[in-house]
């Protein structure tokens, strides 16, 4: 019962700050509130006892991926005063389209098709086995994965250097 | 415990709403934001499969783990690539980068 509520708060908070970061006119505070929604996910995440993915989630998302886009928000000024809508013609479409899509899902996927739950707990030393599966039977996506951090990082480099033309 | 079907519940309305933003934004950094907050709903689905199916079988962490891995190298990529444009255009409104329109 407790943890309903839980759940429900954190997922009202979680969303919530999801619909601000889209309606939002002003783009920093849309960052703001992306920030605000990344650490509900985390939230769900600890709920669903992931707690690696948890501080994995808060370490990238909020750490990295929020920072990048406050600084590429900075650079990039001058189009966010909200001089002109932020939104484009098609806004009327796109949000059409999106609460079709969401019933869909909701009716289809989340409440017509039955899971097949187990109530099982979650093993103590599953971070010990993620670990030992990351470097054994998943060995080449993790390296996969390392590669293209690499080609990333040297590709984001090349692209925003400053040319001397 | 809660119900598997709240997660998916939340997770259709992050990925729904993200959608949203891609489709109707402007401005390419808000629909960088919109990506991830769709990249977010998969992820939540793909931890509330592990939990309530197979919480024994870390397969869904590791994909949860490389989607995260995908996630960080994509908004470093995408945003170099609208600083890079805002130099050569001095916008990143995608309604006016038409360079490839005849």
């Amino acid at each position: 019962m407790v943890l309903k509520v839980v759940f429900l708060l954190i997922s009202l908070f979680t969303v919530g700050s999801a619909f601000m970061v889209v309606t939002h006119r002003n783009l920093f505070s849309s960052a703001l509130f992306l920030v605000a929604s990344f650490f509900g996910v985390a939230a769900l995440y600890v709920l669903l006892e992931a707690t690696f993915l948890a501080v994995a989630q808060v370490l990238i998302y909020v750490g990295a991926i929020a920072t990048l886009i406050v600084f590429a928000i900075m650079l990039t000024r001058g189009m966010m005063s909200g001089r002109t809508s932020p939104r484009n013609d098609q806004a009327v479409w796109a949000g059409l389209s999106s609460v079709v899509l969401g019933l869909v899902l909701l009716y289809v996927v989340v409440y017509r098709v039955r899971w097949p739950v187990v109530e099982k707990p979650v093993p103590p030393d599953t971070i010990e086995r993620l670990g030992s599966a990351l470097v054994g039977p998943y060995v080449i996506p993790f390296e996969i994965a390392s590669v293209l951090l690499l080609a990333a990082l040297i590709g984001a480099v090349l692209i925003a250097r400053e040319r001397e033309i | 415990m809660v119900p598997l079907s709240w997660y998916l519940t939340v997770a259709a309305l992050l990925f729904v709403l993200g959608l949203y933003g891609v489709l109707s934004r402007r401005n390419a950094v808000a629909i960088l934001m919109g990506v991830e907050l769709m990249l977010n709903a998969v992820n939540i689905n793909l931890i509330a499969f592990w939990r309530y199916t197979r919480p024994d079988n870390v397969a869904g962490l590791v994909f949860a783990i490389i989607v995260l891995t995908v996630a960080a190298a994509e908004a470093a990529v995408g945003l170099a690539l609208f600083i890079a444009l805002y130099r050569l255009r001095e916008t990143v409104n995608v309604d006016e980068i038409d360079l490839l329109k005849g």
